[in-house]
């Protein structure tokens, strides 16, 4: 009568790979055909969030491990491509005007006579690709390590993480001949020789970019559908049954730090690449938290919820910012007030809730309509999904 | 293995203090192979202490707990559990948003680490052996249930269940029977009869009926000191114990 508990579990394998499809074909099909390339550079612009926002439905959703400075990793992700890219657009003719030529503009103003030794290595295209994940991935684990080898959690790891975004921009800023400052590094141009800022390089560039979210969404899939994943909701929940099941609980933890600051720092790259600029203004607090809102909208529980909510949150920003800017952070901490509120699992909590129980009542009445009318409805996937 | 000179558990002069407070002092008890050790005492005792001590959970302040000739007290609390130690809390401890079949398979011994866990297949012999503790547990029915829908009695007997899949040498538990009914009481001792071949069991209850069916040695604590040890029969009729736990 009922459906077995086997077919429910393939129904719902079914269910995400046909969900990753339709957001595959939304983002490859549907908007490049329906936006102009200026709207469409936007949505790859929010999209690169997207990455963020994946990072913290593992990190926070699974985990249930706040870190409200994911900017830090984006923001490291950003400047390591722009690092690159400003040298090659730094060459000794293109700046020949200034007193050093062939360094960053910025550090000309800033009197630096020569290329500090950590820009060195970020002529190589290849190291600088491998840095945007690696250094990201490797700052997660040491304060990972420093915070969950003692047991720092909750509020408390959320709350050092916030210094860290408000520490590194003031980094960033203090020490302007390095880093470019509170401007950020601009004027990016060529990608080896590939100039990134015509419409076509946009046009690319956004593939690539949806492309790459797909990859990580996959991913992220694999992860959470790993034994792997069950640990960390089995942690998020009683994490002394699971140390005292024999796991090293602190390891785990680490790792889906890591494994967010990761994706996040891809998302950053991408940022600098359509973009064409990075500053410290997309690493501090505020950025930071403003990401947590997207996956918190979206559904902190659902990959595809947090996609989706950081698509519509951001389109809504730029909306409300074109008409009514002074009106945006109102409507932001309204809006996370209402999530926090009314529905703690997001865009993702409400379609599991209402739109996907009717789905699944009309699928499975076409296949046989009487037997179904006595199905109980699946429980909402609150938190195992 | 151990001959009767080697327990399988020996703790000696343990002590740990609160602020000051020392809440186990200077304790030491012997568990044997295929023992049900049972410790009973009144509220504040130290009981849980103990077993938090044992397991690594509290941090000693002096003494040794050796495991098979293995100090204890140095290790971390997976470390602990790895070499044989099972350890189940007062308070059902499952995890309730994750499937009774996901609940006992993260405990199933193996891929522990954070790269085994990624690689984990759930192949032939993880099921069956879920399958094998999920009948012993009496929740064969309930393997594609979420742990959160459980009876108060089956999330108690499935934390057990998560236990007895690590196989552990010895398991130690918490009031295994408090809040439950009394067929289900039935049930655990049954239970507990069944899982205490090649294992010792350590555990700590109030209820003097079920001691009493399933002790084989009972040590009584009071204020972090032992009052008295010896059989269920010794213990019962020990002026000192029916003074200060059994005297109502």
């Amino acid at each position: 009568m009922t459906r077995t508990p086997q077919s429910r579990l393939v129904g719902r394998i079914d269910g995400d790979i046909v969900g990753i499809l339709l957001l595959a074909a939304l983002l490859v099909i549907v908007l490049p055909l329906g936006l102009d390339i200026f709207r469409l550079n936007m949505v790859g612009k929010y999209l690169t969030y997207a990455f963020v926002a994946l990072g913290l439905v593992l990190c926070w959703g699974s985990a249930g491990i706040l870190s409200l400075g994911q900017g830090i990793f984006f923001g490291i992700g950003g400047y390591c491509m722009a690092m690159f890219l400003k040298l090659e657009a730094s060459s000794p003719e293109a700046t020949k005007i200034q007193s050093t030529p062939g360094i960053p503009d910025f550090m000309d103003w800033n009197q630096l006579k020569e290329l500090p030794w950590f820009w060195e290595p970020f002529h190589s295209l290849t190291f600088a690709t491998i840095a945007v994940v690696a250094v990201p991935a490797l700052l997660a684990f040491i304060v990972g390590l420093a915070m969950f080898k003692r047991r720092v959690g909750g509020v408390y790891f959320a709350i050092i993480t916030q210094a860290f975004a408000a520490i590194l921009t003031i980094l960033i800023v203090g020490q302007q001949g390095y880093t470019g400052g509170i401007n950020g590094i601009t004027d990016l141009r060529t990608l080896k020789g590939w100039d990134i800022r015509t419409d076509e390089a946009k046009l690319v560039l956004y593939f690539v970019n949806a492309a790459l979210l797909i990859g990580c969404i996959l991913l992220c899939l694999y992860v959470r559908r790993s034994k792997l994943g069950r640990i960390l909701v089995a942690l998020r929940d009683k994490e002394d049954r699971v140390r005292f099941s024999g796991y090293d609980v602190a390891n785990f933890k680490i790792f889906v730090f890591c494994f967010a600051a990761a994706l996040s720092a891809v998302g950053g790259a991408m940022f600098t690449l359509q973009v064409g600029f990075m500053s410290p203004s997309f690493v501090g607090i505020v950025p930071s938290i403003e990401m947590v809102i997207y996956c918190a909208v979206g559904g902190r529980l659902s990959l595809l919820g947090a996609v989706y909510g950081t698509l519509l949150v951001n389109w809504a920003k730029t909306m409300l910012s074109e008409s009514f800017p002074e009106l945006w952070l109102f409507a932001m901490g309204a809006l996370f007030i209402g999530v926090v509120m009314v529905f703690p699992n997001g865009l993702a909590g409400l379609y599991q809730q209402f739109i996907a129980p009717r789905l699944r009542r009309t699928a499975a009445g076409r296949v046989d309509e009487a037997a179904d009318a006595g199905a109980p409805i699946i429980p909402p996937h609150t938190a195992a999904d | 293995m151990a001959n009767s000179t080697d327990y399988l558990l020996a703790v000696e002069g343990l002590t740990v203090s609160f602020d000051g407070f020392k809440a186990v002092n200077d304790l030491s008890f012997y568990v044997d192979s295929n023992e049900i050790h049972v410790i009973i005492g009144p509220n504040g005792a130290g009981k849980t202490t103990v077993l938090d001590l044992i397991c690594g959970r509290t941090k000693a302040s002096g003494g040794s707990i050796k495991f098979r000739n293995k100090e204890l007290t140095a290790m971390k609390e997976h470390q602990i559990v790895k070499a044989g130690v099972g350890r189940k809390f007062q308070n059902p401890s499952i995890y309730d948003d994750l499937t009774v079949f996901e609940n006992l398979e993260i405990s199933y011994p193996r891929g522990r680490t954070v790269f085994g866990a990624l690689a984990f297949k759930r192949d032939a012999a993880v099921r069956e052996r879920v399958a094998e503790i999920a009948e012993m547990i009496f929740l064969a029915d309930n393997l594609d249930q979420r742990a959160e829908y459980l009876s108060h009695g089956q999330k108690q007997w499935l934390e057990i269940g998560m236990l007895l899949i690590q196989d552990p040498e010895l398991l130690m538990l918490d009031e295994p029977v408090a809040g439950m009914s009394v067929n289900e009481r039935r049930k655990t001792a049954e239970l507990l009869n069944k899982i205490i071949q090649n294992r010792s069991v350590l555990v700590i209850e109030h209820d003097m009926k079920f001691v009493e069916d399933i002790a084989h040695r009972v040590t009584v604590l009071h204020q972090g000191k032992i009052l008295s040890e010896g059989s269920m029969e010794r213990v019962k009729n020990d002026p000192k114990v029916v003074e200060v736990y059994l005297g109502h």
